[in-house]
């Protein structure tokens, strides 16, 4: 019988579990008021890694891809260009077909009750995926509630409840213990504790870090929550429109961002003490809508540092400290910007 | 009743009775709000804030619905009021913004036309100045080329400009109480400051009186005079702004506050409160957070905790607070 022990390691240490590269997804408007020919630019271009064992973050308002990025990852839907390499191999190709590729990643999204079949047990819910990939039931059952155990929920009380039976938090309990039923190497998690209250977002969290250790996981961790992505992630990518501004270590990026959009998304944060509001916005207006991303840079209509070269011309994505990139003018040398030094370094 | 305040409750209870069970929604809040004051109703889902929100509109479903107790809204009593006495008071001198301004608006009416049908049902006034009003409210809340928007319909504007259409419609009858049910919860970070920057200021130009119904400590810090911890159903802690967010008297506040993430907290475990809410539709004697609270005791089960105040203007429904002497 078959065991579904958790895949092995191929490319060693050094070799990223999953390498992004050039992703783009465009979708089609297809006819309408305003005629054809339009698409909404969801994801256009955005390159990373992950390494093995850590927690990337994923931060971004609603609009900028972040969603669509983890769909072309998790191949639920086909990228308009680009490549997911998975620990060193292409996915979808002879040498990592995709139901092995998703044996090995899977996946938490925020609406924990969507996600579940509202027909099937809790216990058969998890069962499911070892099943299809040919794991008897009869062992199949027993590891759903080791599972139950590791999420914190007792198998006699819930096993065999369904899932509008449960609260929103243990819902998403459940949705975990699914995804970790195939022993994934790496987990994409879909702003996962957003619809939690905050007793329970910090009872998920808390869970989310045990079970890392506990089963050797890497995260992708997708949030609109800057505070929760701090808590947990090791690295930072910021979104904006389907690009990537900015990406580098927690630490550097809350401490010292580089890019304009970083630096207001920061400040937009509750200041949590009642003496020191804010008077001003950090920025004005609202994302601008996809279809028709402005010229350039994409955040140069809400940047108030923003100047003519930032309407000509994309900046690139330029390191500005150890393992910290950021795609601003202002931080690319002899860019051209006011702000920019002069000389290429 | 002193005339100096908008809203009074006393002893407010909110049950939903259906043939299956009765659900205590809102079991026994006092609290009062004076004019220009902003208070922030904190809790999480099913705490009964919404319910608390909604009774002083007289929102909650008709026939479903027992209110009980006083609860007295700029001189009308709500509990006793026909329909027609609440439709003097919405609008006028009440007014409330909701979390989804999609669901909120007409979809199939434009923007300055849901204005000014608001301010002709309520007001003598033409149509046409209602619309010359209704292009100055879009510029008071700052929505920019308010002139073309005026012809927009709500799918036609952004997240961020939706809710400051509601604000002008909610503001379009010079309201004496607005109440706003989570109007920032759906919004992102960036748009969400400005929202509440506009209300703040919104609120100390027009001089109203405000209640904030949020999930989000962070939020409540920004807006509120006082903040409300409400916890199934009941008023667990009440007191200004800066005491209960530095110093929360009540465990529910305190381990609300410890289990939100903010920075500082990296690579620590998050102080969890365990446990979920009870269900409101058998409410047990004693404290209701008894069951979750790590400083339990056996008198925390006997009787439920009288409001105990420990310097002026905050207090507390629980037995480890010192009444002052």
């Amino acid at each position: 019988m078959l065991q579904l022990p958790t895949m092995p390691d191929r490319g060693g240490p050094a070799q990223p579990l999953l390498i992004v590269q050039n992703l783009v997804k465009h979708f089609p408007l297809k006819g309408g008021l305003f005629g054809q020919g339009g698409k909404v630019q969801a994801v256009d271009g955005i390159d990373f890694e992950i390494r093995k064992g850590e927690t990337l973050g994923i931060v971004g308002e609603s609009g900028c891809g972040k969603s669509t990025a983890s769909r072309l990852i998790m191949s639920l839907i086909e990228p308009t260009d680009g490549e997911i390499i998975f620990d060193g191999e292409k996915v979808g190709t002879a040498a990592l077909p995709l139901k092995e590729y998703r044996r090995q990643v899977q996946m938490v999204f925020q609406d924990s009750y969507a996600s579940l079949n509202p027909r099937l047990s809790i216990e058969e819910s998890i069962a499911f995926g070892p099943m299809v990939h040919g794991l008897g039931r009869s062992r199949a059952i027993p590891r759903a509630h080791d599972l139950l155990t590791a999420v914190g929920l007792a198998p006699a009380q819930f096993a065999h409840r369904y899932p509008h039976e449960l609260s929103g938090g243990q819902r998403q309990r459940v949705n975990i213990a699914r995804a970790l039923a195939l022993r994934p190497r790496m987990l994409i998690l879909d702003e996962p504790v957003s619809a939690l209250d905050k007793s329970v977002e910090a009872q998920v969290l808390n869970m989310l870090l045990d079970l890392k250790a506990q089963f050797e996981l890497t995260y992708l961790f997708i949030s609109h929550d800057l505070n929760v992505v701090q808590h947990v992630a090791d690295r930072v990518l910021v979104m904006y429109l389907g690009r990537v501004a900015e990406i580098g270590p927690v630490d550097s990026i809350f401490a010292a961002p580089q890019h304009p959009y970083t630096q207001a998304l920061l400040a937009s944060r509750p200041s949590m003490d009642p003496d020191r509001r804010r008077t001003e916005p950090p920025i004005t207006g609202d994302p601008p809508n996809p279809v028709n991303p402005p010229s350039g840079c994409r955040f140069r209509t809400r940047c108030s540092l923003a100047e003519d070269i930032c309407a000509s011309a994309t900046p690139p994505l330029g390191t500005t400290g150890p393992m910290h990139q950021a795609a601003c003018h202002i931080v690319a040398p002899g860019s051209g910007h006011s702000m920019a030094s002069r000389e290429a370094a | 009743m002193s005339e100096d305040l908008l809203v009074r409750a006393k002893n407010l209870n909110v049950k939903f009775v259906s043939r299956d069970a009765t659900v205590h929604a809102v079991n026994g809040v006092d609290f009062q709000l004076a004019q220009r004051e902003v208070l922030c109703i904190l809790g999480e889902s099913g705490s009964g804030k919404s319910v608390t929100l909604r009774a002083i509109m007289g929102l909650n479903p008709r026939g479903k619905t027992v209110v009980e107790g006083e609860l007295n809204v700029c001189g009308q009593d709500v509990v006793g009021a026909s329909e027609a006495q609440m439709s003097q008071l919405r609008g006028r001198q009440v007014a409330m913004i909701f979390q989804e301004p999609m669901t909120a608006l007409d979809p199939v009416f434009t923007i300055g036309r849901q204005i000014a049908e608001t301010i002709v049902r309520h007001e003598s006034i033409s149509y046409k100045d209602a619309l010359a009003r209704a292009l100055d409210l879009l510029e008071l809340v700052q929505i920019p080329s308010a002139k073309r928007r005026l012809e927009a319909y709500p799918h036609e504007l952004s997240g961020g400009l939706r809710q400051r259409a509601m604000i002008a419609i909610a503001l379009s009858c010079k309201p004496k109480l607005l109440l706003a049910d989570e109007p920032t919860t759906a919004l992102d970070a960036t748009v969400q400051i400005q929202i509440l920057l506009l209300l703040r200021r919104l609120q100390q130009e027009l001089g109203m009186g405000v209640i904030f119904v949020t999930h989000d400590l962070g939020v409540a810090g920004e807006i509120a005079d006082r903040i409300a911890v409400m916890y199934a159903g009941r008023f667990v802690e009440e007191g200004p702004v800066r005491d209960v967010m530095r110093a929360p008297l009540h465990p529910y506040a305190q381990g609300l506050l410890g289990a939100t993430v903010h920075a500082g907290l990296r690579g620590k475990r998050l102080t969890t409160i365990p446990g979920a809410p009870p269900d409101l539709r058998a409410i047990a004697p004693g404290c209701s957070f008894a069951p979750r609270c790590a400083m339990v005791e056996a008198a925390c089960r006997a009787d439920l905790p009288n409001l105990r105040s420990p310097e002026p203007g905050r207090s507390a429904r629980c037995i480890h607070v010192n009444e002052a002497a």
